[in-house]
Formats: structure tokens, C-alpha cells, sequence
């Protein structure tokens, strides 16, 4: 909105000045203090640990720059597999979470048993632990000699899809239920059918409401990917424990710990910047 | 009046009586003991506006919800243009497509351009052609001044503005039917006007509107008849200037004594 005449231009007045240069000292101020703070902090963090009685041969036995390098490229490349079961997990979640949520929005009661399955299974999956649904899944499914055989990964994969599904399907749901009813009787008297209604109306707005959860949860996922490594699948973290074995040092599961973290970190960020975002968005006073 | 000077004169009425645009016919729903609407008997007739008035709560929404069956009914019989509409094997969703309706508020898709909240019906149900709707929502757009506004969001639009849109949005599908519910009583006083100038450009061009609402001069000046719902029952209707200026039952005056000023 660019309203001002390049010659009635509006120039700060002297109290703005005056108070933008308060703002700055003040900025000043607090970076100084915060840079000192953490310094004072840092060190004595590192003087308590750095001096404790078993330091070195912690520093040793986890923290071994050269059993770190020699690790890294196998560790790395079982990262590469997290990151594949990542993205099949990420996309079967949602296709599952989505289609579940859906169902136990239907009505009518030849619906009934679809409303019961998928909540049913939402109680079910929430409530097992992700492992014991790796163990049964990864060892129990094959062993029916059904299916044809399928590596480790994929068995993992399905594993963490029935878990987190079951979450993501709760916070849709949520989500769907925080749609203003009132959009859907628009939506409605527009002569727009049930499913153009949830297709077109409601599930747009319920996922635009449960983005900053969503991304937490694949958060989440992100380090739970992990846990394959149970079914002897060569991830980072299976990877590590042979490094681990292989030198007996613990080091390369500190560098598998912290390629998670890279991994997860812009993820975190993102997730940080879209909060604030809606936030923003939110206070600036959007009617819905 | 403008009837003659939008163009968009009434079609030619078949000979003689046609079937009225929308029939109740003892219409019954309750909420459980609590009967809202306790046999209702209206018609509203082609490129007639009735304005439905009456206390909080005396049913206006319900009726309008269950005349676009949003709304079931415990008991009596809807036509839409002579056509049983309240049987349960008609497509309502089809219904619904042929009336247009406008509530309070959360009318517009917060998610949708101002275009594309126009356009939606058009393009989904009616399966116009995307460039065709288009046009027609930006000719809409345009008549009511806001063609500026089809690429923003509803959310940079004033209360009285997005009305408007909603209200353009009922008719972009040409309807037989406009349903209104207290289309501004949630917007500040400021921006009635507006709103209502709207319907009344509406009413003059022809179209059929039923419409509940609070603003009485509003109703005696548009509507061409009045009708005064209490207790679920229809008490009072007529013609509105002769509704407000010579009510005949007690309670329709009681009514009007205590909504009108002086
Ligand atoms: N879903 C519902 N369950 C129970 N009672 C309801 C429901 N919807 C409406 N009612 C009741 O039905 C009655 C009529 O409601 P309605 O909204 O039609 O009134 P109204 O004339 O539109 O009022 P207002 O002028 O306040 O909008 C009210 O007493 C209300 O409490
Ligand atoms: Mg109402």
C-alpha cells in the first residue's frame, strides 16, 4: 500500500526517532547480555563436565573423532534407508490418517461399521507400543507365508504406518471438527454433495488448522524411523551398533544420534515458522 | 423502479395461476417436547418477496433450513414449483442446487479467493465451464463493486462486503428460490445499508426471496408481504403496508409495539 507523494512524503517525527534510537541501545543491550550469559553458562557446563572424575574415559569411548570418521560413510548410508522408509511412511500416513478420519465423519447408518472399524482401530494403534507393533507386523506377517517375501524396511514401514496413522487420524479429526459448522450448511445450500462438502470445504480448512500439529508429528516419525533397525534392517542406527561392535567404542551411535538431529532439524524450524505464521495470521483478526 | 431498467425483466409467466415457487403445507418440527414449527401453512409465489418476521427464537431459521432441507420435518408436505420436495427419495442435493440461501454469518470459504467462493457452485454442481463461470462471477463481482476484490480472500473483505459476496454467491447459479437469514444482523449498523440496498436491487429485478428478518422498515418498504410467525404458528400475514399500518391480531401488535420505536 504505497499511499505517500513522493513530496508530501511523511518523514518520522523527532519522538519516533527518539525512540527507535532507545530501540536499538536496548537491542544492543540485550544481544550483550544474552552473548555473556551464555558464555558464563558454556563454561561452567564444561568445567562440571569436563572435570568430573570419568571424563576421559567417557571422551574416549563416545566421543572418538577417529572411530566417528571411519563410521560415518556406513552409518550415512543407513541413514539413506531411514530416509526411504521416511517418505513411504509420511505418505501412507497421510493417505490412511485422512481416510479414517473421513470415516468416522460419515453419517447414516449404513456407515455404521466403517465409523466402527476406523474407530476401532484408532483406540487399537494408539494404544500399542510402536515396538511390539514392529515385532508382530515384522516377524508375524511373513511367518503366514501370505505375501511374498518383502525386505525388512517395507515391513517397518507398515508397522509405522498403523501406528502413526491412528494419531494423525485424531488430529484431523480435530481439525475437521474445528470447521465452523456453518461452512458446511454453505457449502450445502450450494447444492455441493456430501463429499464435495468434506473434499472441497472442510478437510482444506481442517488441514490448514492442523498443519503446525501434523509437523510435529512428523517430527516425531522422523526419529521413530529409527526403531526399524529391531527387525535387523540396516538403518543408521543398525548400522551403528555393528560400527559400535566392530570398534568397541560407542562413538558411532553418538554420530547416528546426531544425523538425526540434523535430519529433524529443518523440519523444526519449518514447523517453529509456520506456527508463528498462523499465529500472525490469526491475530491480525481473519473472521474463521 | 428499476425493474424495467435492469433488463432483467420476470420471465413471461405461463397463462394464468402458476404453481407457486416454494408451497409449506402443515409443515411440523420439533426438537423433542419443544415444538418449533407447529403446522405451517406458506406459499410464496414467482418474483414475490416475503419477509418473515417474529421473536428469537419463534422458528424463521427453521423454517427457512427445513424450505432448503437442511432441516427435516416431523410432518406435512414442501413444494418446490408444485414438486413434492420433502418426499425422501428426491436428490436434495439437487434441490438445494435450485434455491440459493444466505445465513447470518461464516457464509464465505475463508480457504477460497472471492472468485472462487463465487464460482464454486457453478463449476461443481452445475459443471459450467471454468472460463464461463468465471465471467459470470466477475460480471457479478463487478455489479456489486467489488471486481477488485476476486483474487483476495474473504478475510480482507468488511462484514458488509462479504455478505454481499455471499449474496452474489446464491445467485450466480440463477436459482428459483433466495433464502435470507438475518442477512445483517451480525454487521455493524454502518454497513446495513449496504447489504440491504443489495436485496433490494434483487427484489426489483425479480427474484423470488423469502427472507427472515429484524429490520421492519426494511420489510414494510421491500417486502410485498409479511408474515408473523409466534409459537410455531403463522399468527398474521398480508400485504406489508397494510401488515404494519393496520395489524389485526393482539399479538402481531404486541409484537410490533415492542420492535418498533415510538
Ligand atoms: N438443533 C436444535 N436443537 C434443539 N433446539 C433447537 C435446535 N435448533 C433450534 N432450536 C430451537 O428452536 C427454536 C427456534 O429456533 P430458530 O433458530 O428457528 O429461531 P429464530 O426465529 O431464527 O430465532 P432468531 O431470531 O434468534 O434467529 C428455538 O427455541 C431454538 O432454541
Ligand atoms: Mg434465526
Amino acid at each position: 500500500m504505497s499511499a505517500a507523494s513522493p513530496d508530501g512524503a511523511w518523514r518520522p517525527s523527532e519522538l519516533e526517532l527518539g525512540r527507535r534510537a532507545f530501540r536499538r541501545r536496548q537491542t544492543w543491550r540485550s544481544v550483550l547480555v544474552s552473548a555473556l550469559s551464555t558464555l558464563v553458562f558454556a563454561g561452567l557446563l564444561a568445567w562440571a563436565v569436563l572435570g568430573s572424575p570419568g571424563w576421559a574415559r567417557v571422551a574416549e569411548t563416545f566421543f572418538d573423532p577417529e572411530v566417528a570418521i571411519a563410521s560415518l560413510p556406513r552409518i550415512a548410508e543407513g541413514l539413506l534407508l531411514n530416509l526411504q522408509v521416511l517418505v513411504f511412511a509420511a505418505v501412507g500416513v497421510l493417505l490412511v490418517a485422512i481416510t479414517l478420519a473421513t470415516l468416522r465423519t460419515l453419517r447414516g447408518p449404513v456407515f455404521f461399521p466403517l465409523r466402527a472399524i476406523a474407530a476401532g482401530y484408532t483406540d487399537l494403534f494408539r494404544g500399542v507400543p510402536l515396538l511390539i507393533v514392529l515385532y508382530l507386523v515384522g516377524y508375524g506377517v511373513p511367518a503366514l507365508e501370505f505375501f511374498p517375501r518383502l525386505p525388512v524396511a517395507v515391513w517397518g514401514t507398515i508397522a509405522i504406518v498403523l501406528v502413526y496413522s491412528a494419531y494423525v487420524a485424531e488430529v484431523f479429526r480435530a481439525g475437521i471438527e474445528a470447521v465452523h459448522p456453518s461452512q458446511r450448511l454453505a457449502a450445502r445450500s450450494l447444492g455441493l454433495s456430501h463429499a464435495q462438502t468434506m473434499r472441497r470445504v472442510v478437510l482444506p480448512q481442517a488441514i490448514r488448522k492442523v498443519t503446525p500439529a501434523l509437523m510435529n508429528d512428523f517430527v516425531a516419525m522422523q526419529k521413530d524411523v529409527g526403531l526399524i533397525s529391531v527387525l535387523g534392517a540396516v538403518d543408521a542406527v543398525r548400522a551403528a551398533q555393528i560400527e559400535t561392535a566392530h570398534y568397541f567404542n560407542f562413538t558411532p551411535y553418538v554420530v547416528a544420534g546426531l544425523l538425526f538431529v540434523l535430519l529433524a532439524l529443518p523440519m523444526v524450524r519449518l514447523t517453529d515458522w509456520v506456527t508463528a505464521r498462523m499465529r500472525r495470521r490469526e491475530q491480525i483478526g481473519s473472521i474463521v | 423502479m428499476s425493474r424495467a431498467a435492469d433488463g432483467a425483466q420476470p420471465p413471461a409467466g405461463a397463462a394464468g395461476e402458476r404453481e407457486p415457487v416454494l408451497a409449506l403445507s402443515g409443515v411440523r418440527r420439533a426438537y423433542g417436547e419443544h415444538v418449533v414449527l407447529d403446522g405451517v401453512d406458506l406459499e410464496v409465489r414467482a418474483h414475490e418477496v416475503v419477509a418473515l418476521i417474529g421473536a428469537s427464537g419463534s422458528g424463521k431459521s427453521t423454517l427457512l433450513r427445513t424450505a432448503n432441507l437442511l432441516e427435516p420435518i416431523d410432518d406435512g408436505v414442501i413444494r418446490l414449483a408444485g414438486r413434492d420436495i420433502s418426499d425422501p427419495r428426491v436428490d436434495a442435493d439437487a434441490v438445494r442446487a435450485r434455491i440459493g440461501a444466505v445465513f447470518q454469518h461464516y457464509n464465505l470459504f475463508p480457504h477460497l479467493s472471492v472468485l472462487d467462493n463465487v464460482t464454486l457452485a457453478s463449476r461443481l454442481v452445475h459443471r459450467t465451464p471454468k472460463a464461463e463461470a468465471e465471467r459470470r462471477g466477475q460480471e457479478l463481482l463487478a455489479s456489486i463493486g467489488l471486481a477488485d476484490f476476486a483474487r483476495a480472500y474473504p478475510d480482507r473483505l468488511s462484514g458488509g462486503q462479504q455478505q454481499r459476496v455471499a449474496i452474489v454467491r446464491a445467485i450466480a447459479t440463477g436459482p428459483e428460490l433466495l433464502l435470507l437469514d438475518e442477512v445483517t444482523s451480525a454487521l455493524d449498523p454502518e454497513l446495513v445499508g449496504e447489504v440491504l440496498a443489495l436485496v433490494r436491487s434483487l427484489a426489483d429485478g425479480g427474484t423470488t426471496i423469502l427472507m427472515a428478518t429484524h429490520e421492519m422498515a426494511f420489510a414494510r418498504d421491500v417486502a410485498d408481504r409479511v408474515v408473523f410467525l409466534d409459537g410455531g404458528r403463522i399468527v398474521e400475514q398480508g400485504p406489508s403496508r397494510q401488515f404494519f399500518a393496520a395489524p389485526r391480531e393482539e399479538r402481531t401488535r404486541a409484537f410490533l409495539a415492542r420492535v418498533l420505536p415510538g
